[in-house]
């Protein structure tokens, strides 16, 4: 598309909410690239600024959102772009998919109608070109008998179903880029795993890069080829997938797959992080995640902890790493 | 299991500390702190107060009787001798009538809705709390009401019943009465399905004792706030029902009265003649502003 | 590596199920007295449609459940969203009337003229909800959300308060910080606390437990399990624990029982349902467990389609629409639990499993995993590789 490779690349975003009581600082200097055909997770606790952090990528965030920072879709700069432009970018080159399909989709037009609709605004064809690729399109999504499901209404469709529709809205005008925020979370473990492995033959199929936000490390390690942990409105380790969840570096990463139950003694405790994430109203010192964090020094709650890379492809936000001699890279010295 | 401790662990302190505000609010102090850091719903509220005192203290801020007529100085513009804001039809002093006028149009516009308030209100929480058979009678019975424009239903009721103010005040508290049975109807059934609801029961609460602890403190905000809105419909309702000469008779002092009389030397003198209607407007405005504050400042994040 | 392979062999700890646990004054029954008994217990919700608003349809959202709750064990429930986790929960507190069917709460009848008195089983029984915006009072102090149980039944406000106070303690937030706080100054997890404590309150014998951790942040929820395990031995308590979460389910369960559209369809000790399922929904269920390691990705699932509407439910065996190993007769005949079986025996209802009901496939179902140790997640392979 551009002499840029990237699909997306966000540099030192910053989204602040400001209201008359106080100012939310939801998202505090991110970074990250996304080349094509690639698929990038973003894990984090709620409010750790995951979503916001997406949305920025599309604009898609309220009038009293203060956007700091670069953030360039396909080597454009989303953050100048009029209202026009944005509007011509959501959903032909950029579009989402969201937890609950039921508040993305229309509840009074068939689903038919609405991916039919999507298609001819962004393409330009008739009503019945539109009909014929939104039937196309659910067969695309493996969504049984296409046909009858095209004449449903979005209530009529179980939470799978309705999830497949709103991917098949999604990718109705090809875009290159594709955001997903927890859109498997609300499904039952049955039919989450058939999402997942749909969505991750269509990514494959299509080429297009995804940013998938989640936070269940599980479903991270069934799609991503990269991960971004998010805290407190900071990414504090990324990396390759397997890297990254085999030898986690960040305390917290430490942390979160520890305390992740997945058959662990019955007749010990798991190991919980104590305490709960920072509010973000409150102006953050040092290293956010200190007072949870049990490697914590003074110089960890006066000094934000600066960005190492300790190994290929990969970047941790944490004294303790950036302290550490390459020899001790793998293995931290502390574990 | 192992860990025979029968001791709860305090090192399962759940911490974060760091996320609570140091000092305890309570609801009503912090819609009070939101209140004070709303300088357009202040400003509202002021309005509000100075016609409130102005209704209080006509007797002594008057600077005229309001009922006394002159033959000389009809229809005088503003400024004229010292009738700061001109005379009427028949030579009144419009500042002071228009300052006597606010005792009964504020009247005529709280207390209508006090009473729906109260009537509605409690109708609305019982309709909605015990849902049912008893929901459906009580709530056809409002939607029979409610198929007619409030207007036309007041002036139906006060024309069956006859002119005067405490017949237009009865007519209005009827009219106010469904939609505000309609608002507490809606806000408990949404509240009574709430887990804390439910958990309540299954304390072994009975409906007395729910409805008082967990519904009317969460039923209360979005209802006070409709009814604060519905004042300035209650002016406006109650002037409409003084013009038609179906609430308070003359020579009271009344801005819907006033406006109604003074509509036929509008083209002598518009400024004076607008007087009352500008008072009625401010004053709807103003409640209406307020209103809209108070619905921000009562929010809760659940 | 923080992910300390515990334990590995979690087999070796003693099927608690058979362990009467230690009398309670409370106890009208005696200890061997099952803390619930569920017999048949059904509900209908009518769906009501036309210009009469007549009943069109019913969803058969509880349909003939039987099940004991033995004291001082802790029963998982599974299955997914819609199956009916929610309702049968509600019924057990009685909270919504029941279709059909007996519940017998620790010897005596509820809900019935001679049975146990509401005020007693309101106290005995309680229940805590999923953290949702809407599981406390969003209008008043977490305190007095705590203190109205305990003020319903006669206690003085002061001493309620002083209860609550103490409870808020009890799991783990300070009470003179948190006491006088309303709900939406406290996080998830503080909220999770505070309900719970609301429901010890009443001092209670059981609890059940509705999705209690499944809003919860990974890190939270730890916290609360671990919390929930201590509560359960300091105020010798019997749970209920229902979840959609297979690894927090097999975590914190003594016995498990899985439900599909309405109906139990296995129940059984923990390690025998994880290690060996019989129920092909069961062994569906397992398989779709995610794994946390990046090469051992699914490139096939392990069942195919969304759970059919309870409103019409297929025929036959519910799950016949779904099973790769339905025959004709799994289209006709409704299988059924086995009767007379013992809180400590695993029993599924399909025909595959039952000698008389002549499924072809009796005595030679393949095993659920190859391997005879279920390894409930590759953490222990990612530990081991890293
Ligand atoms: N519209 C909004 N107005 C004010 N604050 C918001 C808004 N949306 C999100 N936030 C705040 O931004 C922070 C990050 O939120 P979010 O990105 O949704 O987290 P996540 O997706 O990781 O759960 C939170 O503190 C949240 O309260
Ligand atoms: S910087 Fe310090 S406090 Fe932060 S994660 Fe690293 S060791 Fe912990
Ligand atoms: S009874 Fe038949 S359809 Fe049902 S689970 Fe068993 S084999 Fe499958
Ligand atoms: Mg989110």
């Amino acid at each position: 598309m551009t002499d840029n490779a990237y699909v997306a690349r966000v540099e030192n975003l910053e989204v602040k909410f400001v209201s008359r009581e106080s100012t939310t600082k939801a998202v505090n200097g991110v970074s990250f690239t996304l080349k094509e055909g690639e698929v990038l997770s973003i894990i984090g606790e709620s409010g750790s600024g995951k979503s916001v952090s997406m949305r920025a990528l599309m604009r898609l965030l309220p009038s009293k959102a203060k956007i700091g920072g670069e953030v360039e879709v396909n080597g454009k700069d989303v953050l100048k772009m009029s209202g026009r432009e944005l509007t011509r970018m959501r959903g032909k080159e950029v579009s989402m998919i969201f937890q609950e399909p039921m508040t993305a989709l229309d509840p009074v037009y068939t689903v038919g109608d609405q991916i039919a609709e999507t298609v001819m605004r962004h393409e330009g064809v008739s009503k019945e070109e539109g009909l014929k690729r939104a039937l196309e399109l659910l067969e695309f999504v493996r969504v049984p008998s296409a046909e009858r499901r095209l004449k449903a209404y979005p209530f009529e469709l179980s939470g799978g179903l309705r999830q497949r529709a709103m991917i098949a809205m999604a990718l109705s005008c090809r875009p290159s880029l594709l955001l997903a925020d927890e859109p498997t979370t609300a499904l039952d473990a049955t039919v989450q795993i058939q999402v997942l492995i749909l969505l991750r033959k269509l990514q494959k199929e299509m080429g297009m890069g995804v940013i998938f936000v989640t936070h269940d490390l599980g479903v991270a390690a069934q799609i991503a080829d990269k991960v971004a942990v998010m805290y407190a409105g900071r990414i504090v380790e990324m990396g390759p997938v397997r890297d990254l969840l085999r030898n986690p570096l960040h305390p917290y990463t430490q942390g979160m797959l520890a305390s992740t139950v997945h058959g662990q003694d019955r007749n010990t405790d798991i190991e919980a992080i104590p305490g709960s994430p920072p509010d973000m109203r409150n102006e953050i010192r040092g290293c956010a995640f200190a007072p949870r964090c049990k490697h914590a020094t003074e110089l960890c709650r006066t000094t934000e902890p600066p960005e190492t890379s300790p190994g290929e492809g990969r970047a941790v936000r944490c004294h303790l790493v950036s302290g550490m001699t390459g020899a001790e890279q793998d293995a931290p010295a502390y574990a | 299991m192992s860990n025979a401790t029968t001791s709860v662990p305090s090192g399962l302190d759940a911490g974060g500390l760091d996320q609570l505000s140091p000092d305890v609010r309570s609801y009503w102090q912090m819609v009070g702190f939101r209140l004070r850091h709303d300088p357009v719903t202040l400003f509202f509220g002021a309005v509000i107060l100075f016609v409130i005192l102005a209704a209080i203290f006509a007797p002594l801020i008057a600077p005229k009787d309001p009922t006394l007529t002159s033959m000389i100085d009809r229809l005088k513009p503003i400024g004229y001798k010292d009738y700061l804001l001109g005379t009427d039809e028949l030579g009144r002093d419009m500042t002071s009538r228009l300052i006597w006028g606010a005792r009964s149009s504020l009247l005529m516009g709280l207390m209508p809705v006090v009473f729906a308030l109260l009537i509605g209100g409690a109708l609305g929480v019982i309709a909605g709390y015990v849902g049912g058979k008893t929901n459906m009678v009580i709530m056809r019975i409002m939607d029979v009401f409610y198929a007619f424009p409030s207007i036309l239903l007041a002036v139906a009721i006060s024309g069956a019943m006859g002119g005067g103010m405490l017949n237009g005040l009865i007519s209005l508290t009827i009219v106010f009465i469904p939609p505000m049975c309609r608002i507490a109807e809606t806000a408990t059934t949404q509240v009574r399905g709430l887990d804390f609801v439910e958990a309540a029961r299954a304390t072994g609460g009975g409906t007395g004792s729910i409805i008082v602890t967990h519904i009317l403190g969460n039923v209360l905000a979005p209802v006070f706030v409709y009814a604060s809105g519905m004042v300035s419909v209650s002016i406006l309702l109650a002037s409409g029902l003084s013009f038609l000469g179906l609430g308070v008779a003359p020579p009271t002092p009344d801005w819907g009265l006033m406006l109604s009389t003074l509509r036929q030397a509008i083209y002598m003198n518009p400024i004076v003649c607008a007087l009352p209607g500008v008072a009625i407007l401010i004053t709807s405005l103003s409640f209406n502003m307020v209103s809209d504050g108070l619905r921000q400042a009562m929010d809760v994040k659940l | 590596m923080v992910t300390k392979e515990k334990s590995a062999d979690t087999k070796a700890r003693a099927p608690s199920v058979e362990v009467v646990p230690p009398g309670d004054p409370r106890d009208r029954g005696g200890p061997a007295q099952p803390m619930f008994m569920v017999r048949d217990l059904k509900k209908h919700f009518p769906v009501r449609g036309g210009a009469l608003n007549r009943t069109v349809a019913k969803v058969l959202a509880v349909d003939g459940v039987s099940f004991e709750v033995v004291k001082g064990e802790t029963l998982g429930i599974v299955g997914e969203s819609g199956c009916g986790k929610s309702t049968l929960a509600r019924l057990l507190m009685h909270l919504i009337d029941i279709t059909d069917g007996e519940l017998i709460f620790d010897g005596e009848e509820v809900g019935v003229r001679n049975g146990i008195a509401m005020r007693d089983f309101r106290k005995a029984a309680q229940m805590v909800f999923q953290d949702s915006y809407s599981s406390l009072n969003p209008r008043l102090p977490v305190e007095d959300s705590i203190a109205y149980g305990p003020r319903v039944h006669g206690m003085s406000k002061k001493e309620a308060k002083n209860l609550a106070r103490e409870l808020l303690g009890k799991v783990g937030l300070r009470p003179e910080v948190f006491g006088p706080r309303y709900p939406h100054e406290l996080s998830g997890g503080q909220k999770q606390r505070v309900n719970i404590a609301r429901a010890l309150a009443m001092s209670p014998r059981l609890v059940i437990l509705d999705e209690a951790v499944s809003a919860l942040d990974k890190s939270v929820e730890a916290q609360v399990l671990n919390l929930l395990r201590h509560l359960k031995r300091h105020f010798n308590l019997t749970y209920v624990f229902i979840s959609h979460d297979l690894n927090v389910v097999q975590y914190i369960s003594d016995r498990v029982l899985v439900m599909y559209l309405g109906e139990v369809v296995e129940i059984g000790p923990v390690d025998e349902i994880y290690a060996k399922p019989k129920h092909p929904y069961t062994r569906a269920l397992l398989k779709s467990r995610l794994s946390m390691d990046p090469d051992e990705r699914m490139d096939e699932a392990p069942i195919t389609g969304d759970p059919p509407n309870p409103i019409n439910p297929p025929s036959g065996c519910r799950f016949h629409t779904r099973c790769q190993f339905a025959e004709t007769l799994c289209k006709t005949v409704a299988p059924k639990l086995p009767e007379g079986a013992r809180p400590s025996d695993h029993v599924t209802a399909c025909h595959m499993y039952n000698q008389t009901a002549g499924h072809s496939l009796f005595g030679k179902v393949p095993p659920a995993f190859e391997t005879p140790v279920a390894e409930p997640a590759s953490s222990a392979r990612v530990a081991a590789k890293a």
